[in-house]
């Protein structure tokens, strides 16, 4: 008992160290630049999905904030870069990034103070009306919004005045996305294995001792909320910058639910789950779609359908019985 | 010296020997939303080009065609994009064709214009689209097309005076109330009211909509709904609540008409009149052998609708350039080569505006009426050679 105590403790102070497996995603992320050089409107597309995606994994696998409305800080930072390139003029990208995660974030903190009163059920359906209500607007405001078809041909400067837009291969939208990536990344893992993200993980399990041993619920609830959304936000920002356009589809309920999908596909709460899911998911759409363009949905399907039976804690859930398996026969010998 | 210049004419006419051989093969293509809402329409586009192909084996003579084709899976823009760019850096094609929503087109156009492709939109019918690049021919419409011309015709050949507009909260929507409002007030008439009825992505209860239409006690109530759903539930309701017992003619693009769903609407269609660039009823001789092998290919209750014949005209179209420039497009001598091309197409005869690259073709005003136990589309007027009003006025974003 006290060995198992100790041994759980050690791997508690332990757990936040970076392993030698953790470079791997941003290997095969460089690699596929070089190895793929046609396929970067795809990976950039990819790449700003694992940001969304890792933005929904600091409340939905984290703070256990359970979200439909995601996209609405998504559409409000895509929205934020496209019209100030539109109407102002204000096509740097980096700063423009910056108004996307500060519009989001603004948006994220308003609506947490009132959304988070609640949870369950009613705390879904007031995120879905968040996002409506985003997505009606832009629809109305078309003479700013373009509308349906929303804003076309937005031109940005070049990255840190160096590196231009690339039209045709995507070469530099898929390093920008990258370095973008990475940086959030940095941040959400500081974040989720600092004691805030470890109150957030409170928050989620029990809730009514995080009360009891006096923690600030509701606090830590809208801050998490907040830095989410400003994620997100840049998540949509850089979707305007890399496609040169946003419509009312960044605000869709298909972009949050399809963002959600992902996340529980690859395993949410696992940080990587972000990657594998987005990942997996959407190559295989990729590739079925391109092989059979009227009938790939039907293998997507048989994918969600497999994991929903077989891999409840998505992807990553699978592999981590092994991994323990594997460990424990290291430290028996 | 003089080896060198034999080297160099030898290299030479290996290249233009390999360019020939390149040059036989015209790769075409075609993105299209094959899944989800947009599937049934891009289903009668792709039926439409096949079928141009199977009637007219040799269009393309001597060149080889190849189709390839992407699905853009939703009007969002971002699949649509991708899907161009790969058709270009991977397939090579010589053109992109198809697009149901405008979104895409608008979407995709950087990414063409950039690889100096040539676009050619079967679809996508906002009217500023045509304006956002050289690069871009369009043989589908827009929405100011049919609008205009019904605001013309009402006051016409309809007498009316007077019209209440009730569209769906979207582009088509709003350019068809625009295009409509424009030449009926031109003409004469006065508009009532203007009721946005619920955005495209699901039906809505038509009720309220059409009594506030039905209190303004108009001549006409014209009416934009998407084609398909939208407009079976809207002419039940339009029957449900006495409006044609009150005098009020229900109006509107053909779309609330759509063909492969006239026979379902039953009786209740009877009446309506619409203005459009084809139905599957136009009589005359390319139209009738067009329907006729489109029955027996696809089946004798199927049929062809205005989409199908937006992809006959399509592959007209690229046939046309690809036998004008020996079997290598560009997108320079694409264009050029549908400057000012004419064709007999199944909804009459259409030629490309020289001027905007974008369609002119015939607007016929049709009133459904039953003939022995079906429902068919009887012409009573016809508007030749109708151009993109929108661009012609140069009306906000077109003027550009």
């Amino acid at each position: 008992m006290m060995r198992g105590a100790a041994a759980a403790a050690e791997a508690f102070a332990r757990r936040h160290r970076l392993r030698w497996w953790e470079a791997l995603p941003w290997i095969a992320a460089l690699a596929a630049f070089f190895v793929f050089p046609t396929y970067l409107s795809f990976g950039t597309q990819l790449l700003v999905t694992v940001l969304f995606a890792l933005s929904l994994d600091l409340v939905l696998g984290y703070a256990g904030i359970v979200t439909l409305g995601h996209a609405a800080f998504f559409g409000a930072g895509a929205y934020t870069v496209g019209m100030l390139a539109a109407h102002a003029g204000w096509n740097e990208p980096l700063s423009g990034l910056a108004a996307a995660a500060a519009v989001a974030a603004t948006i994220g903190f308003l609506s947490g103070l009132v959304l988070l009163r609640t949870h369950g059920l009613t705390l879904l359906m007031l995120t879905l009306c968040t996002m409506a209500l985003l997505e009606q607007a832009a629809n109305m405001g078309a003479a700013w919004t373009g509308g349906f078809d929303g804003i076309p041909g937005l031109k940005f400067q070049k990255i840190l005045g160096l590196f231009e837009f690339d039209v045709l291969y995507f070469r530099t939208q898929y390093l920008y996305a990258l370095a973008v990536l990475f940086a959030c990344f940095v941040l959400v893992r500081t974040l989720v294995y600092s004691s805030f993200g470890q109150s957030l993980t409170g928050v989620r399990e029990n809730v009514l001792r995080m009360h009891a041993v006096g923690a600030p619920v509701r606090t830590r609830l809208v801050v998490a909320y907040t830095i989410s959304a400003a994620l997100a936000g840049v998540a949509g920002g850089l979707f305007a910058q890399a496609t040169g356009f946003v419509n009312l589809a960044v605000l869709g309920l298909d972009r949050s639910a399809g963002v959600m999908i992902m996340l529980i596909l690859g395993g949410y709460g696992r940080l990587y789950g972000a990657f594998v899911g987005a990942v997996a998911f959407l190559l295989l759409e990729h590739v079925l779609a391109k092989a059979y363009p009227t009938a790939w949905q039907l293998g997507v399907g048989v994918l969600l359908v497999l994991v929903a039976l077989y891999a409840r804690n998505g992807i990553l859930g699978l592999a981590e019985p092994l991994a323990r398996r594997f460990a424990a026969r290291r430290g028996g010998v | 010296m003089k080896r060198a210049a034999l080297g160099c004419s030898l290299a030479l006419a290996a290249a233009l020997a390999a360019g020939a051989a390149q040059a036989q093969t015209v790769r075409i293509g075609v993105v299209l939303t094959y899944t989800g809402v947009g599937a049934e329409l891009a289903q009668q586009i792709d039926r439409g080009m096949q079928l141009f192909m199977k009637l007219n084996p040799d269009a393309f003579a001597p060149c080889k065609v190849e189709i390839i084709r992407r699905d853009d899976k939703n009007p969002g823009g971002a699949d649509a994009k991708t899907a161009a760019q790969e058709l270009i850096t991977q397939d090579k094609v010589d053109i992109i064709t198809g697009v149901i929503y405008s979104s895409n087109a608008i979407a995709m156009e950087p990414v063409i214009t950039a690889a100096k492709k040539p676009f050619l939109i079967m679809n996508a019918g906002t009217a500023w689209i045509t304006n956002l690049s050289p690069v871009i021919a369009r043989v589908s419409f827009s929405m100011w097309h049919a609008g205009y011309a019904m605001g013309e015709a009402l006051v016409k050949n309809l007498k009316a005076k007077t019209a209440v507009i009730g569209y769906t909260d979207y582009p088509p929507g709003k350019d068809s109330l625009l295009a409509f409002k424009t030449a009926f007030e031109k003409a004469g008439g006065k508009v009532l009211d203007e009721i946005p009825m619920g955005g495209p992505g699901q039906v809505p209860d038509f009720t309220p909509f059409l009594q506030r239409a039905k209190d303004r006690k108009p001549d006409v109530f014209f009416v934009f709904v998407p084609s398909g759903d939208h407009a079976v539930a809207l002419v039940k309701t339009y029957n449900a609540l006495g409006m044609r017992q009150a005098g009020i003619r229900l109006v509107g693009p053909g779309d609330i008409t759509p063909d492969h769903k006239l026979q379902q609407m039953g009786d209740d269609a009877i009446g309506l009149i619409t203005m459009h660039h084809y139905n599957a009823d136009l009589d005359n001789p390319v139209n009738k052998r067009f329907v006729e092998a489109w029955r027996k290919e696809w089946g004798p209750t199927s049929t062809p609708d205005f989409m199908a014949v937006q992809g006959y005209d399509g592959m007209a179209a690229i046939a046309h350039a690809a036998r004008a420039n020996k079997c290598k497009l560009d997108a320079d001598n694409f264009i050029a080569a549908l400057r000012g091309w004419k064709f007999d197409s199944p909804r009459g005869p259409i030629m490309i505006d020289p001027a905007t690259r974008d369609i002119v073709m015939n607007e016929y005003l049709s009133e459904v009426v039953k003939v022995g136990g079906r429902l068919v589309q009887k012409t009573l007027a016809v508007t030749p050679a109708v151009k993109d009003m929108c661009k012609e006025l140069k009306v906000d974003r077109c003027g550009k």
